[in-house]
């Protein structure tokens, strides 16, 4: 079936690696490790104490009064997002408000205000917690804020799928304007949950790096010597159009997002299918979906975030539906893992992989497991063409999300 | 404390919470139509000058306090 062409025409991002699009890639391709040890008093009893933080801290980039209303995820969105509106063109193009949607999802949420203000509750009771509270916490915050800063009214959405969240969240923005409801989405992920009680959750269900005393070491997919995965901040957006859209107003198009592939394991609440049969459906429908030939699509973005189990059977799902010729690259090796907006980070690395023809490193592959069967950029950025592209996510409660993208 | 005093603390607060300039605050001014302040502003702004001056504001109270003036007033009598 044919479907609506949809384009990429802005990108926006702060990562532990910039704070923007532009320092963030040029950060992933020379191999530049975005992982530090967390030296606040409260992480000094924590069995992990490095993370992923932002290069660039928001605070000085909003308005102080502003700020107070908003928790970092939501603060981080809206930087994104600003960067992605910018680059697209849109801020005096005259969109129709109607017609501008926004699907921006968060994987745990306003974390940070809800254990801030839980301890403002402890020490002085129900009147001193702030009346901002609700809608900083709430998952639909970064979302609405987005949309209220851009004025979008087409509809404003907040997908939550975990670790697929930013994913899931562009696939949702294609849909939408497939469907018709809108010409121009704002898409993508934020997630800012590094502090005490998240890390200690993930550090209990034994997913994450104790590799403490070597931080830019600890985020190493697909080698023998992973132990988990780094635990990131940050946020991405796209600008989704459609593509007659795009070309009436003259705009810049990176990359074609040609397709989209979604399913469920039914299998487990954490773990991944042991043979990836849910990401092998993904693949396949987004392969379909896209209507490309598998030959083309020569590069794949993986989901890899450094665990034992996770990311060999990522492998497996790529050998059965897509084949055996991909080059491979993990990002969060530089990155950490973002959570709700890795991938949308890394639909922006795959994108950006397209438009330039090199696929950035997976950095600290230095004895690759034995399972690891298929070709890895280890190390260095590797130059190719790159027709198509493939960007995997998959998250806790069995979400798998596969996205793919192509030359413009 | 004299009025003057009152006001100047109150600006500190509005500044604080909503930014409002604290040349803009006198009490003729309106919290809401005058120096802008929303209503979830206007609960922090509440909390804070219970904290800084003393005195308790009970939230019936509140839709009362139309002018930085009337917030005075209501300070003074109950410090």
């Amino acid at each position: 079936m044919a479907h609506t062409d949809v384009v990429v025409t802005g990108l926006g991002a702060t990562t532990p690696l910039g704070g923007d699009v532009a320092s963030t890639w040029d950060a992933m391709l020379s191999g530049r490790s975005g992982v530090s040890a967390l030296t606040q008093e409260w992480a000094e009893q924590l069995p992990v104490r490095i993370a992923a933080q932002l290069a660039v801290d928001p605070t000085g980039l909003l308005d102080r009064v502003k700020l107070r209303r908003l928790d970092r995820s939501e603060a981080i969105a809206i930087i994104a997002a600003q960067q992605a509106w910018a680059d697209a063109g849109l801020a005096d193009s005259g969109l129709d408000p109607d017609r501008l949607g926004v699907s921006v999802g968060s994987g745990i949420g306003g974390a940070l205000t809800l254990l801030s203000q839980d301890d403002i509750l402890e020490a002085s009771g129900p009147r001193r917690v702030s009346p901002h509270t609700i809608p900083m916490l709430m998952p639909n915050g970064p979302a609405a804020w987005v949309g209220l800063e851009l004025g979008a009214r087409a509809g404003v959405h907040s997908v939550a799928s975990a670790c697929a969240t930013g994913a899931e969240a562009i696939a949702l923005g294609m849909d939408m304007i497939r469907a018709g409801r809108a010409d121009v989405v704002v898409a993508g992920g934020t997630e800012a949950v590094i502090h005490s009680l998240p890390i200690a959750g993930f550090s209990s269900m034994r997913a994450m790096s104790t590799r403490n005393d070597e931080p830019e070491r600890a985020s190493r997919p697909w080698d023998k010597g992973r132990d988990g995965f780094v635990l990131g901040e940050g946020a991405g957006v796209l600008v989704l159009e459609r593509a007659d859209h795009a070309t009436a107003r003259g705009a810049r198009v990176y990359a074609r997002l040609a397709g989209a592939g979604i399913t469920s394991d039914g299998y487990d609440i954490v773990q991944p299918h042991p043979e990836g049969a849910g990401a092998i459906r993904a693949i396949a429908k987004a392969i379909a979906d896209a209507d490309v030939a598998k030959r083309d699509i020569v590069h794949v973005n993986a989901h890899a975030t450094s665990t034992p189990v996770g990311d060999l059977a990522e492998i497996k799902a790529l050998h059965q539906a897509l084949g055996d010729h991909p080059v491979l690259t993990a990002t969060k090796s530089m990155s950490g893992h973002l959570l709700g907006a890795a991938g949308a980070l890394e639909s922006i690395a795959t994108i950006l992989a397209i438009r330039d023809g090199v696929v950035p490193p997976t950095i600290n592959l230095d004895d690759p497991d034995d399972g690891l069967d298929l070709d890895v950029a280890a190390n260095k950025a590797r130059h190719m063409e790159i027709p198509a592209a493939l960007n995997n996510s998959f998250g806790f409660g069995g979400h798998n999300v596969a996205l793919v993208f192509t030359r413009a | 404390m004299t009025r003057d005093e009152i006001t100047a603390g109150l600006a500190e607060i509005l500044e604080e919470v909503a930014g409002v300039n604290p040349d803009d605050v006198a009490e003729g001014k309106s919290f809401t139509d005058d120096l802008d302040v929303d209503s979830l502003s206007m609960v922090e702004v509440v909390v804070a000058a219970e904290e800084k001056f003393g005195v308790k504001i009970p939230d019936n109270e509140v839709q009362n306090l139309k002018t930085v003036g009337d917030a005075v007033s209501y300070i003074e009598a109950q410090s």
